[in-house]
């Protein structure tokens, strides 16, 4: 049994409290008015912050031949802007955690259904890892419920007062409703959840057996929810990142999401593991295993590239206005996150895992699986941001120190979870294929 | 030189990988091993220095990529620039994103194709190559190890590969027009 270190514990602690303090300053922070916001300008005016100091500028140019309502106008909409920056650096480092949690889930799910004899090692990494499903999962619902309702302005199909003008999104609300969003929210968490509450019953009881019988079972329902994951995941990424940009859309997205996902899920499932061995626990898992992990974080890294690139390359080829915009504005406002991301998942892993050695050297692992995850944080980064807060982005207090409560969190309910179970899946009938795994 | 050689068969995967070993371990030098399929292991338990054909398929690639590189920029916009979609024609750069899965393809053709023929020239692979196969039975059930007798005592040699687990050892002439 594994017995959580009390230091790991206190430094998830920590991790928490420091985060929750950093978010209460950032919603603390934001301007409650124009008049604030103007001060804001002008003081980052000062400061010579690209971004802002540009947006000002070309304003300023502006301003002298139009009217004051313009004038206006242009405050109210920095003003949402940056109101908007708390909640969506709180969606974002919320959604990547409950990611990792769910593509470790999905991953979870197909070596059980494809009964793979490398991995029954691992099983007990995995599910202390989807168990953050449960914590995550209601912190998303609560901020799905909260932009959907809009009380905050995180999403735009939410206003009444815009969906009121806008011819586009009032065709797409029969699906994009407040209450649509939150009722698919709510069966989709709830299905993965329940197919994680019972695979992790099934496993359990399969310690004490002395036939395949409940890895049986767990294998149907593994297959079944797989089916319902990918259904569920597509439509899950349209409803939580593709309506960002209600005008816009893509038939890739949901594999894009996916991608994004499982890597960055097998990336923790590594990091785990290494954790884990450096502890002293995990003596059967062997760095075969650390291999396999790795090449999956280098193959799942190509094929998110991939994705990224196909959606990009069609929309940028047909040119087509209604579409290209969501990468014009991101080449012209996020210039650095959108290309930057494309060298932290392709190009960094790429270079770093491709020698057979690297994959069984643990910094290697280490250093490339923290890459990744900073990686995917950007392009989650990308994918909100832009229609959220627009050209007022910026990586700050809020930003920050969302990232580090959610790590806090995470890492508190995984190592918390690890030590409610045996590490070792000793019931699973291929264990000893596991055990025995060499490259 | 040493002009004979001996030659140990055996029947089974797993007894020739551990007569390899035990072989090994007399130092005896093996010269050869002629099997039916690939035996997992096999090249570690000989001692055989990793392939370097992986950092072969590398360098391929980069070949592979620099003709898809050179071959898009000559055609679509030093030679004859075309107009497709309304993208301009006279930047490589701004066209780039098209020409990304020729770049990919290419890399990979290059990688493949070389790699394989690199393997074929470094096994001595080549058409209308007479086969090396000193023993016709290794291509169906058997496997043969192929020992050096060096200065050593042949029929101790010969008896310690029974002992191994070899079904017919045979003192062999060897042959040096290969």
């Amino acid at each position: 049994m594994y017995t959580l270190p009390s230091k790991l514990k206190f430094f998830a602690i920590i991790l928490m409290v420091i985060g929750a303090l950093g978010i209460v300053t950032g919603f603390l922070s934001t301007p409650s008015n124009t008049e604030e916001v103007k001060e804001i300008l002008a003081s980052s005016h000062d400061d010579g912050h690209q971004v802002e100091a540009t947006h000002t500028e070309s304003y300023d140019s502006q301003s002298h031949d139009e009217n004051t309502h313009h004038d206006d106008s242009h405050y109210e909409h920095v003003l949402h802007q940056l109101q908007n920056r708390p909640w969506s650096s709180l969606y974002i480092a919320s959604f990547l955690f409950f990611m990792i949690s769910l593509g470790v889930l999905a991953f979870y799910a197909i070596q059980i259904a494809s009964q793979a004899g490398w991995s029954p090692v691992l099983f007990r990494v995995m599910e202390g890892i989807t168990s953050y499903l449960i914590p995550g999962g209601i912190i998303m619902l609560i901020l799905i419920g909260l932009s959907a309702f809009h009380f905050n302005h995180l999403f735009v199909w939410a206003d009444p007062e815009v969906v009121a003008h806008d011819k586009i999104i009032q065709g797409k609300s029969g699906w994009l409703n407040s209450w649509g969003v939150l009722v698919r929210a709510i069966i989709f968490i709830g299905g993965w959840v329940a197919y994680r509450q019972i695979s992790l019953k099934l496993s359990r009881k399969q310690d004490e057996a002395t036939d395949g019988k409940w890895f049986k079972k767990s294998f149907k329902i593994s297959a079944g929810f797989l089916v319902f994951f990918i259904y569920t995941e597509s439509v899950m990424s349209w409803d939580w990142l593709m309506s960002f940009d209600p005008h816009w859309f893509s038939t890739l997205f949901g594999w894009y999401v996916f991608a994004g996902m499982v890597v960055c899920g097998i990336t923790t499932i590594a990091l785990v593991t290494i954790t884990l061995k450096a502890q002293g626990y995990l003596e059967y898992v062997n760095d075969s295993h650390i291999h396999d992990l790795a090449k999956f974080m280098f193959g799942f890294s190509i094929f998110w590239t991939y994705l990224w690139f196909s959606q990009f390359m069609l929309i940028w080829y047909a040119n087509i206005p209604e579409e290209v915009t969501y990468f014009v504005t991101r080449i012209e406002d996020f210039k650095l996150p959108f290309f930057g991301m494309v060298v932290l998942n392709f190009i960094f892993p790429i270079l770093v895992l491709m020698n057979s050695d690297y994959k069984r050297v643990n910094w290697f692992v280490i250093i490339s699986g923290i890459v990744i995850i900073i990686g995917h944080y950007v392009d989650l980064f990308v994918m909100v941001m832009p229609g959220t807060v627009g050209t007022s982005w910026y990586f700050g207090i809020s930003e920050l120190s969302s990232v580090i409560f959610f790590l806090g969190l995470f890492i508190y309910v995984v190592f918390t979870a690890l030590t409610k179970a045996p590490l070792l899946a000793k019931g699973n009938p291929f264990l000893k294929e596991s055990k025995n795994f060499h490259y | 030189m040493a002009s004979k050689v001996i030659h140990a068969l055996y029947s089974d995967d797993d007894i020739l990988l551990q007569a390899v070993k035990k072989v090994r371990e007399k130092h005896y030098h093996i010269e050869e091993v002629y099997t039916p399929f690939p035996v997992h292991g096999l090249e570690k338990a000989m001692g055989l220095a990793d392939t370097r054909i992986a950092i072969t398929s590398f360098l391929y690639g980069l070949v592979g990529l620099s003709v898809a590189v050179w071959m898009m920029n000559f055609i679509m916009i030093q030679d004859w620039p075309q107009d497709i979609g309304g993208k301009p024609s006279f930047s490589y750069l701004e066209n780039m994103p098209a020409f990304v899965p020729v770049m990919f393809e290419l890399t990979v053709f290059f990688a493949a194709h070389l790699m394989v023929i690199t393997f074929y020239m470094r096994s001595r692979l080549w058409p209308f190559k007479k086969a090396e196969n000193p023993d016709v039975r290794t291509t169906d059930d058997h496997f043969l190890m192929v020992i050096d007798t060096e200065n050593n005592d042949v029929e101790k040699a010969s008896s310690f590969l029974i002992e191994t687990g070899a079904t017919e050892v045979s003192l062999i002439d060897k042959k040096d027009d290969h």
